[in-house]
C-alpha cells in the first residue's frame, strides 16, 4: 500500500479524454517522477491530486483517506504540499512573513481569529520560521521583499514554505521549468538534500530528463492520459514504449 | 393574455437601453479587459447630444419689422432661428421636429471622438494595472464627466420631444385580435426598440463579417494568442472602445424622449447594466443582449400591481435578486463560457 | 505600551494629541476675519465629520487595504447603523449607548449576510455584487420599507427617519436632555474658550466621536500587526498560495468584511447621535464611492492614511463649496480687471456647487500618479530629503 493511491481515474474536458484509467501508487519515502510528452495529462493528474479538479471517475487515496471532494486547503492540511511551476509566493510580503504563514497554518489550522495578538510576540512561530529559513540558507534575506528575490531564490522560498508545514507528500510541478542551468542544478541539489535528510515522499512532474534521472527512484511514464510504464530510472532509459511515446520529442 | 403582452412590450424599451449599454461594457471588458465605470456617463453624453442639437436649432437672431408695432408702439422684434434663415421655414420646422433622430448624425462623430480620447488619454495606461485601479479611475472619470454636464446643463431634467408622427400610442391589440386599446404602446418606444435591434444587429454583423471583427472576437476568446500574432492590438483596442462608446451614446440620444435626461441618469443605468453583464455572462455579447431584454421584461412584470400586491416593492429589487441568484448558482452567467471569470 | 511597538505607539500618541487639540489647531484664524470664515475648520459639525468619517474609512481600510477586496457597498452599512440608532432613540429614548450598540450589531449582521454572498466571488465580481446588494438595500429603504402608510415603515422613505414627540421613548426621564446624550451629557453641549479674538468650541459630541476614533484606530493597529492581519495581507498578495498552504481564505475575508461593516455601523450610529435623523441617501452607491475616494486619497493599506483621507476630503469639500464668485473676485483683485474676470470664469466651475468636479479630478490624479495617496506623497517627499543624507538600503516593512 503506497502513501498515495490513484485508482481508475478518468477526466474528460468536453471531447478530450485528458486522463484515461490512471492507476498510480507512490510508495512512502521515495521520489516518484511522472514524466510524459506535452499534453500527456501530467498537470491534469496533479490538479486532481490537490483538489483543483475532481476526476469524473476513480479514487485518489492519501494515507488511506480519500482526497476527492475536498478543497485544496483541506488536502493541504492532510499533509500534501504543492510547489507550482512558476513560484507562487506572497510577493507583497517579506521573506520572513512568507515563511511565517505556513508556520501559522501548521500551528493553528485552516482558520484562526488571532486578531489581537501581535505577530512579533509569537515566539514559537518566529523560531519555527527562522529555522525553516536557515534550512533553505535564506535567513540573511529575511527582511527582503520577496518579490525582489531572484527566480532561484523564489523557488527556494516556495519549497521552504512547503517544507515548513512538514508535509508527508511534496508535489512538485516542473520545478525547474524556465530556469537557467545553474539554478536548475541548485534546485536538484536542494531536492536531493531534502530527499536524503527528511522523512518525506516526493512526487515530481518533470519535463527535464536530467532532473528526473538525478532524483527519482521510480518513474511513471504518462502518454495520452494513460500510464505506459512504471519502472526504475535504469530500466526506463532503454524502454521501447517510452522511446515510442517520446518519438516526437526525440531530443529530450 | 393581453396584459402579459403589454408587460413584455413595456419591458422592451428599458431592456433595449440595458442591452445597448451592456453590449458596450462587454465589448470593452472582453477585448480590453477593462471594467468601465464611466460607461453610464457615455450614455449621458449621447443624451445631451440630442439636447444640444435641439438647442442649436433654436438659436435665433432678432430683426425689427418696421411695418408692425407692438402694444407700446415700438417696432416689433421678430425672432428668427438661423435654421429658418438658412434653410427656409418648411425645412427648419421639419429639422426641429426631427431633432432627436438627427442628433444621431451629430452623436456618432462626437462619441467616436470621446471614445478615442478616453481610450488613448486614460484607459490605455491602465491595461496593466489591477482591476481595482481600473474601476477606480473610471469611477473618477464618471464623476468628472457628469459634473461637467451638470455645469453646462444644470441639474433639472430636460424635455426633448420626439418627431410629431411618433407622438401618441399605437393600438397593437387590434392587430393581434384583442379589443381596442387593450395593448396601447407608445410609438416612440417601438421606434426605440427597433432602433436598438438595428444597432445590435449592426454590431454583431460588424464583428461577424469583417476582418476587424474577426480579430476582436479572437481577442475576446484568447487575448494572449492574438497578441502573439503580431496584430496591431493598440489601434484595434482604440477602435473597439470608440465603437462601444458610440453604441452607448446612441442609446442615450434616442432615449431622451422616453425619459428626460439629467446629468446623473448614467449612474443609475450603470449599476443596472453591470447587473445585466453579470447575468448575461462576463465577456459574452449575446449574453449581454439577452440578459438586457430579459431583465427589462422581468422588471416590468414585477411592477404590475397584481405582483406588487403579493410582494410589495419587488419591482425595486427584482433585478438585483436575479443577479445574486445567477452569481451564486451559475457564476459564469447565462451564456458565459466555462472557466471565464468564475472566481 | 498597550501591546504596541514603539513606532505604532508614537503614531497613536500623535493621533491622540491631534484629536484633543483639533478644536484649537483647526481654528488658526481669529474670529470674524475673512480667513477664519474660509479656512477655519474647528467648529463642532465639521470636526465630528472628520472623526466619524475617519472611523468609517479606518474600517473600510481593514477590508480593502489589507485584503484588496474593493467593496462598493459600504455606505449601506453606514445607513443601516444610522437607522438602528434612530430607532433606539424612538423606542428607548435619547441615551446613546443602546443606540451605538444596536448600530454596530445591525450593521454587523447585514455585513455578515452581504459578505457571505459576495465573498463567494472575488475581483470585479465582488465589487459588482456588493454594489448590487447595497443598491438593493438602498432601494428597499427608499421605497418599500419607507412607505409611511404601510405597517412596516422602517425608514420613513424620502422624509427620513426622525424622532417624534409621539414616539414611545420608554426610558426617557424628565431630567434627560431632549437630544442624544451620554449619561445626561448632551451631544450638543459645548464650552467656548475665548482667547483674545479667538473662539474655540469644545463640543461633547466631537470629543465622544474622537474617543471612538482613537479606539477604532487602536484596534486597527492591533489588527494590522496580528497574525490575522498578516493573513489578510497574504489574501491580497496571493490567494492561490494561501489556499495551497492549508488556509481557508473565506472566513478570513468574511471576518474582515464584518469588522469593516461594524466600523461603518459605528460611524452611522455616531452620525445619528450628532444629529438624530437618518435618510436613505446615506446608503446610495455613490456614497459608497465617496468612502472609496477617501481611502484612496489618504493611502490604502496604511494605518494613518484613512484618517488623512477622511479629513482631507471633508475639509476640502467644506472649503471648495464655500468659495463663490464674489470671494474669487476678492482674492484675484490684484489682477488687471479683464484678466480677473477671465480667471474667475475659469475657476468658477470648480468651486461652490462644482466641488464634486474638483474632487473627482483630484481623485483621478491620485490614482494615476500617486496610487499610494497622501501617505505615499509624504514618503516621496521624505525620501527626497533623506536621499541627500545617506544611501542606506531600506529595511522597512511594507505596511506603515
Amino acid at each position: 500500500m503506497g502513501i498515495l493511491e490513484v485508482k481508475g481515474v478518468n477526466k474528460r474536458f468536453g471531447g478530450l479524454q485528458a486522463l484515461g484509467d490512471v492507476n498510480l501508487s507512490v510508495q512512502e519515502q521515495t521520489v516518484h517522477a511522472i514524466i510524459g510528452p506535452n499534453g500527456a495529462g501530467k498537470s491534469t493528474l496533479l490538479n486532481c491530486l490537490v483538489g483543483k479538479l475532481i476526476p469524473d471517475t476513480g479514487s485518489v487515496m492519501f494515507d488511506g483517506q480519500s482526497v476527492l471532494g475536498r478543497t485544496p486547503y483541506e488536502i493541504n492540511q492532510m499533509g500534501i504540499s504543492r510547489v507550482f511551476q512558476t513560484p507562487e509566493i506572497f510577493g507583497d510580503l517579506t521573506v520572513m512573513e512568507n515563511m511565517m504563514i505556513p508556520c501559522f497554518a501548521k500551528r493553528d489550522g485552516s482558520f484562526s481569529m488571532t486578531a489581537f495578538a501581535a505577530v512579533r510576540n509569537q515566539k514559537d512561530i518566529i523560531e519555527h520560521a527562522m529555522h525553516a529559513l536557515e534550512d533553505m540558507n535564506m535567513a540573511d534575506k529575511r527582511h527582503m521583499h520577496s518579490a525582489s528575490l531572484s527566480r532561484g531564490d523564489k523557488r527556494r522560498l516556495e519549497i521552504g514554505m512547503c517544507l515548513a508545514q512538514e508535509p508527508r507528500l511534496l508535489l512538485l510541478d516542473e520545478p525547474t521549468a524556465g530556469m537557467a542551468r545553474a539554478d536548475t542544478n541548485n534546485t536538484i541539489d536542494l531536492l536531493k538534500q531534502i530527499r536524503d535528510t527528511r522523512d518525506i515522499t516526493i512526487a515530481i512532474i518533470e519535463h527535464d530528463m536530467h532532473v528526473v534521472f538525478s532524483l527519482a527512484e521510480r518513474i511513471t511514464v504518462l502518454a495520452q492520459g494513460t500510464p505506459l510504464v512504471e519502472e526504475t530510472p535504469e530500466n526506463i532509459k532503454g524502454h521501447p514504449k517510452v522511446r515510442e511515446a517520446y518519438l516526437g520529442e526525440a531530443q529530450v | 393574455m393581453d396584459a402579459i403582452i403589454l408587460q413584455i412590450l413595456n419591458g422592451l424599451d428599458k431592456g433595449s437601453a440595458y442591452a445597448l449599454i451592456a453590449l458596450g461594457l462587454t465589448l470593452i471588458f472582453g477585448t480590453l479587459g477593462v471594467v468601465n465605470f464611466a460607461h453610464g456617463a457615455l450614455f449621458v453624453i449621447g443624451a445631451f447630444c440630442a439636447v444640444t442639437l435641439n438647442r442649436i436649432f433654436s438659436i435665433s437672431f432678432e430683426t425689427t419689422d418696421p411695418t408692425k408695432v407692438d402694444f407700446l408702439g415700438n417696432p416689433a422684434t421678430i425672432k428668427t432661428t438661423y435654421l429658418e434663415h438658412w434653410f427656409g421655414a418648411g425645412p427648419a420646422a421639419w429639422m426641429t421636429d426631427w431633432s432627436v433622430p438627427l442628433a444621431i448624425l451629430m452623436a456618432i462623430p462626437v462619441m467616436l471622438l470621446v471614445g478615442v480620447i478616453m481610450e488613448r488619454g486614460l484607459i490605455k495606461h491602465f491595461y496593466k494595472r489591477p482591476h481595482a485601479d481600473q474601476i477606480l479611475v473610471t469611477f473618477g472619470l464618471a464623476i468628472v464627466l457628469q459634473e461637467i454636464i451638470k455645469f453646462f446643463y444644470g441639474a433639472n431634467p430636460i424635455q426633448t420631444a420626439p418627431p410629431d408622427v411618433f407622438i401618441g400610442t399605437m393600438d397593437l391589440g387590434v392587430w393581434l385580435g384583442f379589443e381596442a386599446n387593450a395593448i396601447a404602446y407608445p410609438y416612440w418606444r417601438m421606434v426605440y426598440f427597433l432602433f436598438s435591434t438595428v444597432i445590435i444587429g449592426g454590431v454583431f454583423a460588424f464583428l461577424q463579417f469583417t476582418t476587424f471583427g474577426m480579430v476582436v472576437r479572437a481577442g475576446m476568446a484568447d487575448r494572449e494568442t492574438v497578441g502573439l500574432l503580431g496584430i496591431d492590438i493598440d489601434k484595434r483596442f482604440t477602435i473597439t472602445f470608440a465603437i462601444a462608446a458610440t453604441v452607448a451614446g446612441l442609446a442615450g440620444v434616442m432615449y431622451t424622449p422616453i425619459t428626460p435626461p439629467t446629468y446623473d441618469i448614467g449612474v443609475e443605468l450603470l449599476v443596472l447594466s453591470f447587473v445585466v453583464v453579470v447575468v448575461g455572462g462576463m465577456g459574452s455579447l449575446p449574453g449581454a443582449v439577452l440578459a438586457g431584454f430579459l431583465l427589462g421584461i422581468v422588471e416590468s412584470f414585477a411592477s404590475m400591481n397584481e405582483v406588487k400586491n403579493i410582494l410589495p416593492g419587488i419591482d425595486q429589487i427584482i433585478v438585483y435578486l436575479m443577479a445574486i441568484i445567477v452569481i451564486l448558482v451559475r457564476p459564469r452567467g447565462l451564456m458565459g463560457r466555462k472557466g471565464v471569470m468564475e472566481d | 505600551m498597550l501591546g504596541l511597538e514603539k513606532k505604532d505607539f508614537t503614531l497613536l500618541l500623535i493621533v491622540t494629541v491631534m484629536v484633543i487639540f483639533a478644536p484649537f489647531v483647526l481654528n488658526p484664524f481669529p474670529e470674524g476675519t475673512a480667513m477664519a470664515q474660509m479656512f477655519n475648520a474647528g467648529y463642532p459639525d465639521l470636526m465630528q465629520r472628520f472623526a466619524i468619517f475617519g472611523i468609517l474609512v479606518i474600517g473600510f481600510n481593514i477590508l480593502f487595504g489589507l485584503t484588496g477586496y474593493l467593496s462598493f457597498g459600504h455606505a449601506a452599512f453606514l445607513g443601516a447603523g444610522s437607522y438602528a440608532a434612530v430607532w433606539m432613540f424612538k423606542l428607548l429614548g435619547y441615551d446613546i449607548i443602546p443606540a451605538i450598540l444596536l448600530s454596530i450589531a445591525v450593521s454587523g449582521l447585514f455585513s455578515l449576510a452581504v459578505g457571505y454572498v459576495s465573498l463567494r466571488r472575488s475581483g470585479i465580481y465582488f465589487s459588482i455584487l456588493t454594489l448590487a446588494l447595497a443598491q438593493m438595500m438602498f432601494n428597499m429603504a427608499y421605497s418599500v420599507l419607507g412607505n409611511p402608510s404601510s405597517s412596516y415603515n422602517l425608514t420613513n422613505g424620502e422624509t427620513g427617519l426622525q424622532v417624534y414627540n409621539s414616539d414611545p421613548q420608554v426610558l426617557l426621564s424628565a431630567t434627560d436632555p431632549n437630544f442624544p446624550h451620554l449619561f445626561g451629557l448632551s451631544m450638543r453641549s459645548e464650552t467656548h474658550l475665548l482667547v483674545g479674538n479667538w473662539d474655540f468650541t469644545l463640543n461633547a459630541g466631537y470629543y465622544l466621536s474622537g474617543l471612538f476614533l482613537l479606539l477604532a484606530f487602536y484596534i486597527s493597529i492591533r489588527i494590522f500587526r496580528s497574525p490575522f492581519g498578516l493573513m489578510l495581507r497574504a489574501v491580497k498578495s496571493n490567494q492561490q498560495r494561501l489556499n495551497y498552504t492549508g488556509l481557508n481564505t473565506r472566513p478570513y475575508t468574511l471576518m474582515a468584511f464584518v469588522i469593516s461593516g461594524m466600523y461603518a455601523g459605528l460611524a452611522g450610529g455616531l452620525l445619528a447621535c450628532m444629529d438624530p435623523l437618518a435618510g436613505a441617501e446615506r446608503m446610495h452607491w455613490t456614497a459608497s464611492g465617496e468612502i472609496v475616494i477617501m481611502s484612496i486619497l489618504g493611502g490604502i493599506g496604511t494605518l494613518i492614511g484613512p484618517i488623512l483621507g477622511a479629513g482631507f476630503n471633508e475639509y476640502f469639500k467644506n472649503i471648495l463649496s464655500k468659495i463663490n464668485d464674489s470671494i474669487l473676485h476678492e482674492w484675484l483683485s490684484f489682477l488687471p480687471d479683464g484678466f480677473e474676470d477671465i480667471m474667475v470664469t475659469l475657476i468658477h466651475p470648480f468651486v461652490g456647487k462644482g466641488w464634486h468636479l474638483t474632487l473627482g479630478l483630484l481623485f483621478m490624479m491620485v490614482i494615476i500618479f500617486l496610487p499610494g495617496g497622501l501617505v505615499e506623497g509624504g514618503q516621496r517627499i521624505g525620501k527626497l530629503f533623506r536621499r541627500k543624507k545617506a544611501d542606506t538600503p531600506s529595511d522597512e516593512t511594507p505596511v506603515e
